[in-house]
């Protein structure tokens, strides 16, 4: 399983944020993306997903599941926490189960230990907690490839290291992983893929 | 949440418990006495015939439906001027009742004036106005709807109930100039220059039941927008509880819960 | 399948939850049906004449204000992206928003306008076929008007625009629902014919439009 891009290009607003970007990525493997802001790690990450496109390039998952789309592989989470507030915890669960096909709400609830306030509408939550709901959709459902977009953001320490587990546990099984994150996350990254400052 | 924020709406809770049932007594009473004559003793017009009976009902509604809107105007002084907890409740809880009475009133006139004008509704001065005040009742209806949070609305309601008031005799002005413009006055004449007991009586006895009839239907809405309120603090007190003992237990050591097969919830 | 009934079941929810929801568009609806005699005079013989086209377009402009909630919370707050990561095509994901949109807008829309009619003095036998045209025409003003919506997602204050483009999509619809509530009440066509062609515009735009509206949110998210 692998997945890879050969000579990758981006740009917004008529301008390149990267060029001639190319990376493998192998079954077991996690890779940080670094760069300053303004390099373009959310595009990137979002056309990786399908939420975007890439001006020049190609991208390819092989040895995936057979006929499905890359994007229908893989969890994307980025800057909105895609949670609805007038629904309680296990109601937004049940929808992106039943939507995304199936999942177990049982275990999405245990990975950033959600049942304590599992029937509480999400507009009574913290950003942090709502944080976990949105990180909780990883545990919910598997899938192959994880897209993670500064992920910790609003999260304490705590929860922190327990995403930090929940990612190293998804490498160990043998899905792969690309995040943009400033959390130390130690071993779970064995790539990283460094994008360049812009030129002014 | 400070416990003082409590302290005037719990003392509300008590009293209104012990008042409610007394006063949905003397409403069903004053409802049952004004029912009986409005149809039985109370004669029967010697124009509009059994259709006067209508006005029994009418009446008191649109009573109602204008003494609520200034109960809402002085309700939302209160939340403006003295920040009084209990203010911003009694205006939330009395604008559906009133658009209710509204309504009634409007639904009222127009089976009232059917056999009169021939049509189940006519642009009469009167009703116009009163369809704008409903109007204005499904506005602070909409905006408290809007809100997430009641705190944040109540303000706002408050501006808007109280830019309303001010416009309503504006309103009413304008209505009746738009009506001389396009037809003669009014058809009915309520405030003739004698009106017999026999009717006044039971139209006191109406308008009072329906005072009364309000004021349950208002305490109750009032105790259950307290409750409402104290149920979300609740929940925002068990979140909050909830996001203290999950920091607290990740103190100890990387995730104890994570990468391991979890037992699954039935 | 499930995706799908997934997807409409959390709609209606939210629909129900929001509050304000179909009531304040029947608010709208009935604000603006009152304003015509307002401006025109209480005359109930001219009212009673022009009440099946005021009608019709007062509940398009109504329909018209609520499009926006079709695509736009879930753009805001990221549900979109996952929505177009699950395994159903985004067409069917755009026809069940579409759906939902018609179940909690157009369907009490449709039903509130007998009302509606009795204070604008529409002839009683003209009450049933314009709730029935109702019905049968709102499928179509939320499938084209969902595509308006997807087409100004991006835009901050897309609401004014989401009208302009989406008004002149609704003239067919405006004009064979009037004209089928004209022709149950006073000929000289039958019901039937316009009432068929209505039928036919709503079910086209039902199949047609979610390509489209599809189209427009993959446009708007690359």
């Amino acid at each position: 399983m692998r997945l890879s891009g050969e000579d990758l290009a981006c740009e917004r607003g008529g301008r390149m944020l990267f060029s001639g970007l190319s990376f493998t990525l192998e079954a077991g493997q996690g890779m940080l993306i670094e760069g300053p802001n303004g390099s373009g790690k959310t595009t990137l990450i979002r056309a990786i997903a399908g939420l975007g496109r890439f001006a020049r390039g190609h991208i390819a998952l092989s040895g995936g599941v057979a006929g499905v789309e890359l994007d229908e592989q893989a969890h994307y989470v980025g800057h909105a926490d895609a949670v609805k507030p007038q629904l309680s915890v296990t109601e937004n669960l049940a929808f992106w189960a039943g939507y995304l096909g199936g999942g177990d709400i049982g275990r999405a609830l245990d990975a950033f230990g959600l049942h304590p306030i599992a029937d509480l509408p999400a507009q009574v939550l913290s950003a942090g907690q709502r944080r976990k709901l949105a990180l909780s959709r990883l545990a919910l459902v598997p899938r192959l490839l994880w897209l993670l977009d500064e992920p910790s953001v609003s999260l304490d320490r705590a929860a922190q290291q327990t995403l930090a587990g929940l990612m190293a546990a998804h490498v160990a099984g043998g899905g792969l992983l690309m995040a943009s994150t400033h959390m130390d996350l130690g071993t779970v990254f064995s790539k990283n893929l460094r994008l360049g400052a812009v030129a002014a | 949440m400070s416990i003082m924020d409590y302290a005037n709406p719990s003392r509300f809770l008590a009293l209104s418990g012990r008042l409610l049932p007394w006063l949905t007594g003397l409403t069903v009473l004053f409802l049952a006495a004004g029912l009986y004559m409005s149809f039985f003793t109370a004669p029967a017009d010697y124009q509009q015939g059994q259709t006067v009976r209508i006005m029994f009902i009418h009446v008191p509604s649109a009573w109602i439906a204008m003494a609520c809107y200034t109960l809402i105007a002085m309700s939302a002084l209160g939340t403006l001027v003295w920040r009084h907890p209990l203010a911003d409740v009694s205006a939330k809880a009395a604008a559906p009742i009133g658009a209710a009475f509204t309504f009634l009133a409007l639904v009222t006139g127009s089976i009232w004036g059917k056999p009169m004008w021939g049509a189940w509704w006519v642009w009469d001065a009167r009703l116009t106005s009163v369809l704008v005040l409903f109007f204005l009742y499904l506005g602070l209806v909409a905006l408290w709807q809007s809100f997430d949070e009641p705190a944040r609305a109540g303000r706002s309601a408050a501006i808007l109930a109280l830019v309303g008031f001010v416009n309503v005799p504006i309103i009413k002005f304008s209505v009746d100039w738009w009506n001389t413009l396009h037809q003669p006055a009014s058809v009915m004449r309520l405030d003739g220059p004698a009106i017999h007991y026999t009717i006044l009586l039971p139209l006191l006895t109406m308008a009072i039941a329906y005072t009364l009839l309000f004021l349950t239907l208002h305490m109750a809405a009032m105790r259950n927008e307290i409750l409402r309120r104290r149920v979300r603090s609740l929940m925002q007190q068990r979140a909050d509880a909830a996001q203290n003992i999950a920091a607290d237990a990740g103190q100890g050591g990387v995730g104890q819960n994570v990468g391991q097969p979890t037992e699954q919830e039935a | 399948m499930s995706s799908f009934s997934a997807l409409l079941k959390r709609d209606l929810r939210l629909a129900m939850r929001q509050g304000g929801g179909a009531g304040m568009a029947i608010g709208f609806f009935l604000i603006v049906v009152s304003m015509v005699p307002l401006g025109v005079g209480p005359d109930l013989n001219l009212l009673a004449r022009v009440a099946p086209g005021l009608l019709w377009a007062a509940l398009l402009l109504a329909a018209l204000l609520t499009l926006d909630r079709i695509f736009q919370a879930d753009y805001e707050d990221g549900s979109l992206d996952a929505i177009v990561m699950g395994s159903m095509p985004l067409e069917l994901a755009a026809a069940a928003k579409s759906l939902a949109h018609w179940i909690t807008t157009g369907v009490p829309l449709a039903l509130s306008a007998p009302l509606m009619g009795i204070i604008l003095n529409l002839e009683p036998r003209a009450i049933g076929p314009l709730a029935l045209t109702m019905l049968v025409g709102t499928p179509a003003i939320s499938f084209i008007g969902a595509i308006g919506a997807a087409l100004t997602l991006v835009l901050r204050r897309g609401g004014l625009l989401t009208a302009v483009l989406v008004m002149p999509l609704y003239v067919p619809v405006l004009i064979f629902g009037v004209s089928a509530v004209k022709a149950a009440v006073s000929g000289p066509v039958p019901f039937e014919a316009p009432f068929l062609i209505l039928a036919a515009l709503s079910l086209a735009s039902v199949v047609l439009s979610p390509l489209a509206a599809a189209a427009a949110l993959r446009a708007a998210l690359h």
